[in-house]
């Protein structure tokens, strides 16, 4: 039995570990949520590309406010909305540094719309993280503006409708038209394939802010069964059905390949 | 562009030998700020501050020093941009006037909570609301309140002419950084857009990272050499925790209090009456002062540089006696709170004030004297 362990434990056999980055601490995060698993990749490209010593991330408000305790480089915590105007300052004043934000979509898409939009479209060398849950998680599951028409919130019980709530917005699409961005993109994490794609989607972003090729933004559609009030595996057949119908994945824009 | 005047005489004082210039307030933040190794700045157009962006952008530091010029996209962004790069361990600032200045409070106290040195500069117009573009002092409430939300403070310093806008820029960064806290430069309108002599200071290089390392340990630059991460915040969920952070604040005010309160105090020696006034208003009050002073009125100037910290202790000592105490403010009498409760009923307390972008008259100020004092 000794040597069964072991040889499991051995380095060839390893096939998966925790991030050196992800710290020991307990989540605060609900069973179910994509969050872990974003951040876990996030801590995995920034040891992959050596750069845990160049790092400084923003953190948003919202469910993601405290990303500073899980990953194990520089953080700042930003109000609401604004980490991507913060982001701009530290990346411009320390340049040779990877700086990107991680927000939800009532940081990035609502009230931090114009700091996103703006510091999308002046090319800052920056990367944006942004989980769109279509609710807001961290206040108990009000409407966000990714909510889709239909979709039942606290704010809106009966359901989104774009004559009372107007309509969800699709800013990843709206980012991928501004001249300052080089790499937008669209993933999701809910399965293996989907998690792999997902990394290679954050790798290429954050290689584009150290290259100084402009903005890159990586939406992760996402999963928030608490605020959806769904099982784990129930939030992720509802995202599969609805999300990626208004959301499709995959790459909205990519122009790393030419500068 | 700028008339270059050589300085003929000692009128300024230890400045023998140096270059004086003709500017106006709002450009002399500016070109100070690039003299001072400031790091940054971002800011946003308004009236009646836009020169201090305008110089910038013309200058063009980011070709001599290396300092970094953005214009935001708001005054919201502007400040959250400053607590970034103060959050890097960076000098940076932004400036704007009154309603810019109520859009950065959400900004001010997150630096506050945060512990940043970030710095600001307010060229105040009238309000409220929109109100005008000429000169006020009514955002005196807001700046030595705190401004935003919670218990905080900012170190407040009001300059009262173009050579204080040039010299305050490197001693808000100092007092910043002693304190790691918010400090911000209060001026006017009529300070910001006046021209009159001034003598810049000297060059200094920016900190090298490794400078900036030493100052800052605490700064968010990547965790070099292993270090433990730098985490920069205001929010702490457990109350305990959250009233042990707010009680460091307060002893750090209270430290702030006990050795940073500045002031000036012209012709006091022999008054009878006090006129106590800041910035623009202290200039008109030093005239106010040579006319009383002819009609064989012996009248005194207390100037606050520090707003907050406020010289309460030293209104009250010089106050001690005397028969009255005139507060001349451009506003519709907010300073005029602090020096009663400096003086605490001991001597009369009269105000007088103009309103809504009026600059007072020094034969104004003599006859409220006369009248309420006398």
């Amino acid at each position: 039995m000794a040597q069964n362990t072991d040889n499991i434990l051995s380095p060839e056999n390893v096939v998966y570990r925790k991030p050196k980055l992800m710290n020991d601490v307990q989540m605060h995060y609900c069973p179910g949520c994509s969050h872990g698993v974003v951040h876990k990749l996030v801590a995995e490209v920034i040891e992959e590309m050596g750069l845990e010593e160049k790092s400084v991330g923003v953190s948003p408000v919202g469910c993601a406010v405290f990303a500073y305790r899980y990953i194990d480089i520089d953080w700042q915590e930003a109000a609401h909305g604004r980490a991507p105007a913060v982001a701009t300052a530290i990346k411009r004043l320390w340049p040779d540094r990877l700086v990107f934000t991680y927000q939800g979509d009532g940081d990035l898409a609502c009230i931090g719309t114009a700091e996103s939009v703006h510091a999308l479209n002046r090319g800052e060398n920056i990367t944006i993280i942004f989980i769109n849950n279509a609710i807001y998680g961290m206040t108990g599951g009000q409407m966000a503006p990714t909510t889709l028409v239909g979709q039942k919130t606290s704010t809106c019980p009966y359901g989104r409708q774009p004559e009372l709530h107007g309509y969800p917005l699709k800013i990843t699409e709206m980012a991928a038209m501004l001249e300052g961005t080089c790499y937008v993109t669209r993933q999701s994490v809910e399965t293996v394939g989907a998690v792999s794609k997902a990394k290679k989607a954050i790798r290429k972003a954050f290689e584009a802010s150290m290259a100084g090729k402009g903005s890159s933004l990586v939406e992760i559609v996402s999963t928030c069964n608490s605020g959806w009030k769904l099982t784990p595996s129930q939030a992720n057949k509802w995202m599969t059905e609805n999300m990626f119908k208004f959301y499709p994945k995959g790459d909205l824009k990519d122009t790393t390949g030419e500068k | 562009m700028h008339n270059r005047v050589q300085k003929k005489d000692g009128g300024l004082i230890g400045m023998a030998e140096q270059e004086v210039t003709l500017m106006k307030g709002n450009e002399a933040i500016a070109r100070a700020a690039v003299r001072c190794g400031v790091d940054g700045y971002f800011g946003y157009p308004i009236t009646p501050q836009s020169e201090i962006i305008e110089t910038l952008a013309l200058d063009k530091p980011w070709e001599t020093t290396g300092m970094v010029v953005l214009q935001a996209e708001s005054e919201v962004a502007a400040i959250n941009m400053v607590y970034g790069a103060a959050g890097a361990g960076k000098r940076a600032f932004t400036s704007s006037s009154s309603p810019g200045v109520a859009l950065m409070q959400e900004g001010i106290s997150y630096l506050a909570g945060a512990e940043l040195p970030g710095v600001f500069v307010n060229v105040q117009r009238g309000g409220p609301g929109l109100g005008t573009i000429q000169p006020s002092q009514s955002d005196y409430f807001q700046a030595t309140r705190g401004g935003g939300n919670g218990d905080y403070h900012v170190i407040v310093l009001a300059p009262a002419s173009v050579q204080e806008m040039a010299d305050f820029v490197d001693l808000a960064f100092t007092l910043a950084f002693k304190y790691r806290n918010p400090a911000m430069i209060l001026s006017d309108g009529v300070i910001g857009q006046m021209m009159e002599k001034v003598v810049l200071p000297p060059y200094k290089p920016r900190r090298t990272e490794e400078e900036i390392m030493e100052e800052c340990p605490w700064a968010t630059s990547g965790r070099r050499n292993s270090r433990q991460p730098n985490i920069i915040t205001s929010l702490e969920l457990k109350p305990e925790e959250m009233e042990k952070r707010n009680v460091h604040l307060q002893a750090k005010y209270e430290e702030i209090q006990k050795n940073e309160v500045r002031y000036e105090t012209i012709q006091c020696d022999d008054a009878e009456y006090i006129i106590v006034a800041f910035g623009s208003a202290a200039r008109i009050a030093q005239k106010a002062i040579e006319t009383a002073r002819a009609q064989g009125i012996k009248v005194g100037l207390f100037r606050p540089i520090t707003l907050w910290p406020f010289p309460a202790g030293e209104i009250a000592g010089l106050a001690h006696g005397k028969k009255g105490v005139l507060v001349a403010e451009i506003n519709a009498g907010q300073m005029v709170q602090d020096v009663r409760l400096a003086i605490n009923g001991e001597e009369p307390v009269e105000y007088f004030g103009r309103l809504g972008g009026i600059v007072p008259e020094p034969d104004e100020i003599v006859n409220a004297l006369k009248t309420k004092l006398m």
